[in-house]
């Protein structure tokens, strides 16, 4: 259980928060799906549920940041690092540029897990062949494309088996098929009791892979609910969002006086 | 003007990975091409030989029919201006201003027009607000948006864009379409990789599908997403857009775009 109790955040040299009075827990098994215009702070909450901020990149935290109960204030990024796994919005920044290949990239977050060998072999392995690339396992990481760039940083964190996991955007540079295995991933993952929060404006995504979803604007926290419920709220246009397909197609039939249960029964059919 | 034409093209990247086979493509001015495809399927290769960021290894690139082997980047540049996937690629200065006024100086704009075009690309993405801001200042919907602006202050003929809509929310997704649509009106060609199949639906009168470095198919968004298309789609790992599904399930023949999903719909009764 990760829980962010009145967080607010204020990166270093800036006058102004960008967070403000979050609060928010992740429960074990659940996927969180967090939305909002660019700016709305999701990249920033991402990085503050992490450690990453202020861990890193300095600035000020005010508020709680709690793990399995356990205040992290002030706790070193290492301790962070081991429960909580963070997958950055561009993959380039996140592969380490000290391995040769996609195996060994994959492997390097179990290595340095410390567990034996076989073990990181079989995590490897896995993770690869959940994600479908395999077949790039010999590939140079600085020759893949931009979509799998981020499968491979996402097999990375899969191979971690973190207890939470931070996603800003996993599936931004991902073709349909691509996307599609990452949902299945995160699925299986948080089937094993993996907590996740996924930044995403891709809400076709989120509608079937969330249990519950959280609106951002401005920094705060302005809807937090039930998936089906949130991301059908007619206020989700105000806050910079796209509703999933479905709901869009289903409002411009009835805008036109159409029947919209015809296009719910062809989604389903 | 810029005609441009890629004839038998093959590429062979120097560890032996083959990214293109065989490509014949011709696009003439003023068009407004999609290039969709799965991960790693060389719609990016594809693009770089567009300027010569990349040479064939097999085949010619022609630009207004003249083979471009031998001619250097920076004349072909002055034609074809790529916007890259990854902004961090793209961006050096140390203000956004003159981040986007740097192409056109190079081109040997004098510092007036230089500004004068620069201060319209910014108006154009909707940065005009930030001409003064770092850019590693801002998120990396807005380091999209202002590596867009630098291509856009270049003026060239023909403007390639490298997954635009990555990381933008709906209001971002709306502003690259503006920018497309009154390139398209001035009579540019823009040429862009793209997943999102509603974007290219809405927005591109051309989709060229690539598989495993090759051209699957080439055609109007009506024909690459009508129903006897979806096997050579789903070979690629793409879907049609949601719209073109519901069409095809409620027997309304081929509708890629919502528009003309409900215009169907609704002339049916």
């Amino acid at each position: 259980m990760l829980q962010l109790h009145r967080i607010g955040y204020r990166y270093a040299g800036y006058a102004t928060p960008v967070l403000h009075d979050i609060d928010l827990s992740m429960a074990d098994g659940e996927i969180i799906g967090v939305v909002g215009a660019n700016e709305s702070g999701k990249s920033t909450l991402s990085l503050v549920a992490s450690g990453l901020a202020p861990g890193s990149i300095g600035g000020a935290l005010t508020g709680q940041l709690s793990i399995d109960g356990i205040d992290m204030a002030g706790s070193p990024l290492h301790e962070f690092s081991t429960r909580v796994g963070i997958g950055f919005q561009n993959p380039a920044t996140q592969l380490s540029g000290v391995t040769g290949s996609v195996f060994e990239e994959v492997a390097l977050g179990p290595m340095n897990l410390g567990l034996t060998g076989r073990e990181i072999v079989d995590r490897t392995n896995r993770a690869m062949a959940v994600l479908g690339i395999e077949n790039l396992a010999e590939r140079e990481p600085r020759r893949l494309s931009g979509g799998q760039a981020q499968l491979v940083v996402i097999a990375s964190l899969l191979a971690m088996r973190p207890a939470h996991l931070v996603l800003d955007e996993p599936t931004a540079q991902l073709d349909p098929e691509g996307t599609r295995l990452v949902g299945e991933a995160l699925r299986g993952l948080a089937a094993t009791g993996t907590a996740l929060l996924i930044a995403e404006h891709k809400t076709d995504l989120l509608d079937g892979l969330c249990s519950r979803i959280v609106v951002l604007d401005g920094g705060r926290i302005v809807a937090d609910g039930a998936a089906s419920d949130v991301l059908a709220d007619p206020r989700l246009v105000d806050w910079g969002v796209e509703p999933p397909s479905r709901i869009r197609l289903g409002r411009a039939a009835n805008a036109r006086g159409l029947d919209a249960a015809l296009i719910d029964g062809a989604i389903g059919s | 003007m810029t005609h441009l034409a890629l004839e038998g093209v093959g590429f062979v990247y120097p560890d032996g990975t083959r990214a293109l086979s065989e490509v014949d493509l011709t696009i003439v001015p003023g068009e407004v091409v999609a290039i969709v495809g799965q991960n790693g399927s060389g719609k990016s290769t594809l693009v770089r030989h567009l300027d010569g960021l990349l040479r064939p290894t097999e085949g010619r690139v022609l630009h207004d029919g003249t083979d471009v082997a031998g001619v250097r980047v920076a004349t072909l540049a002055a034609a074809v201006g790529i916007v890259f996937q990854n902004p961090d690629r793209q961006i050096f200065a140390g203000r956004v201003q003159a981040e986007v006024e740097f192409g056109p100086r190079i081109l040997g704009r004098t510092p007036q027009e230089a500004a004068e075009t620069a201060t319209a690309a910014l108006e154009a993405v909707g940065l005009s607000d930030l001409a003064d801001a770092n850019p590693y200042d801002l998120g990396f919907s807005r380091r999209k948006l202002l590596t867009l602006a630098s291509v856009l202050a270049m003026e060239t003929a023909v403007v390639v864009l490298d997954e635009p809509t990555t990381g933008q929310d709906a209001r971002g997704v709306a502003r690259i379409q503006g920018v497309v649509e009154r390139l398209v009106a001035a009579g540019r060609t823009v040429i862009a990789i793209s997943h999102d199949m509603r974007f290219v639906a809405e927005t591109f009168s051309r989709v060229v599908v690539m598989g495993a470095g090759r051209i699957l198919l080439d055609g109007t968004p009506a024909e690459v997403f009508a129903e006897a298309a979806w096997p050579t789609l789903a070979s690629t790992y793409l879907e049609p857009p949601l719209a073109a599904r519901v069409g095809a399930r409620l027997g309304l023949g081929a509708t890629p775009t919502e528009a003309s999903l409900i215009e169907a719909m609704g002339a049916q009764g």
